[in-house]
């Protein structure tokens, strides 16, 4: 019983959580169908805030694709994890692999036996998937109909959602570290190159410091 | 196509590519620990600098407006340890507001 319901609670706050990625969306000027889009396609958190808010910042496709893809990258590390536990082939891997996400692997990874990691899995990230999806729209068609993003706080509402998601990451000195070189960085560069490239430098710090043990 | 529409199609085609790879790759490879290391400190590089960036800048010009109200109200939350649309909320009613009173 207890894997359903952490699966259901998981589902239900974090979907919650795709109102403020809609409204985002739209406030950075994407369609409700591209919201929606990238809320289905897409689905991970992180890379879609981080597609609009490089376009939001006034970068390129390219940069919003680059950035968001190496958000990305640790969900193919989340599905090497997972495959020799879920010993899956054809349609199945597929469906698998679009909702190998942070909260799936978190839910599973939880359980005590092999058993309870798969049900984990399959129920959070259907259960993330349709509510995520399902607060996109209802976000996207609610800043739509209210216009002025700034009269909303709409504008703040994107950085505050990348505070949100990099707050749980600060669990050592070594990631506040990287932080605050990241904050300098970003903003040191900001009137020197083009948009969007301040952002996607940082990656650069992660791999200076991730470097050394 | 419009920039909205690569960065849409472009940016999903990716994340699927990365999540089937990943599926699909036997085990022993990327498990080099400093390839893990790299990779858990990625999303903290990149999203300190999109909230740096979403904060202060303004295309390519720096600014201090609302929004750094906006963040200092989701910062305050944080500590306090409130949940994830608490934050989001808090901070776009403060700056909502200091956009208004300001």
């Amino acid at each position: 019983m207890s894997v359903k319901r952490d699966s259901f609670s998981v589902s239900i706050t974090v979907g919650a959580y795709g109102s403020a990625f809609g409204a985002a969306a739209v406030a950075a000027d994407f369609s409700v169908l591209q919201a929606c889009l990238l809320s289905l396609l897409l689905f991970s958190g992180a890379s879609q805030f981080a597609v609009v808010g490089v376009i939001a910042a006034g970068g390129t496709p390219l940069n919003a694709i680059a950035t968001s893809t190496l958000l990305g990258t640790r969900n193919g590390l989340y599905g090497l994890r997972l495959a020799p536990l879920l010993k899956l082939r054809g349609w199945k891997r597929v469906v698998a692999a679009q909702i190998t996400i942070d909260e799936s692997i978190g839910v599973a990874l939880a359980q005590k036996d092999e058993d309870q990691m798969r049900k984990g899995f399959w129920y959070t990230g259907f259960g993330v998937f349709v509510f995520w999806n399902l607060f996109t729209l209802a976000g996207a068609l609610g800043a739509q109909a209210i216009g002025n993003p700034s009269a909303w706080g709409l504008d703040a509402a994107v950085p505050a959602a990348f505070l949100g998601l990099l707050w749980p990451r600060l669990s050592d000195r070594k990631s506040w570290v990287l932080s605050g070189f990241a904050i300098l960085l970003a903003l040191t560069l900001t009137p020197i190159v083009p948009a969007g490239i301040p952002i996607i430098s940082c990656t650069a710090l992660a791999i200076i410091i991730g470097w050394r043990k | 196509m419009s920039n909205f529409w690569i960065a849409v199609i472009g940016s999903s085609a990716l994340a699927f590519a990365i999540k089937y790879i990943g599926a699909s790759v036997p085990e022993t490879f990327l498990s080099n620990p400093r390839i893990l290391r790299i990779n858990t400190l990625i999303p903290v590089a990149l999203l300190t600098a999109l909230v740096a960036v979403n904060t202060f800048a303004d295309e390519t010009k720096l600014v201090l407006d609302n929004r750094a109200l906006g963040m200092a109200a989701a910062v305050v939350l944080l500590i306090a340890k409130a949940p994830f649309p608490v934050v989001v909320l808090g901070a776009a009613i403060t700056s909502a507001l200091a956009y208004r009173y300001i």
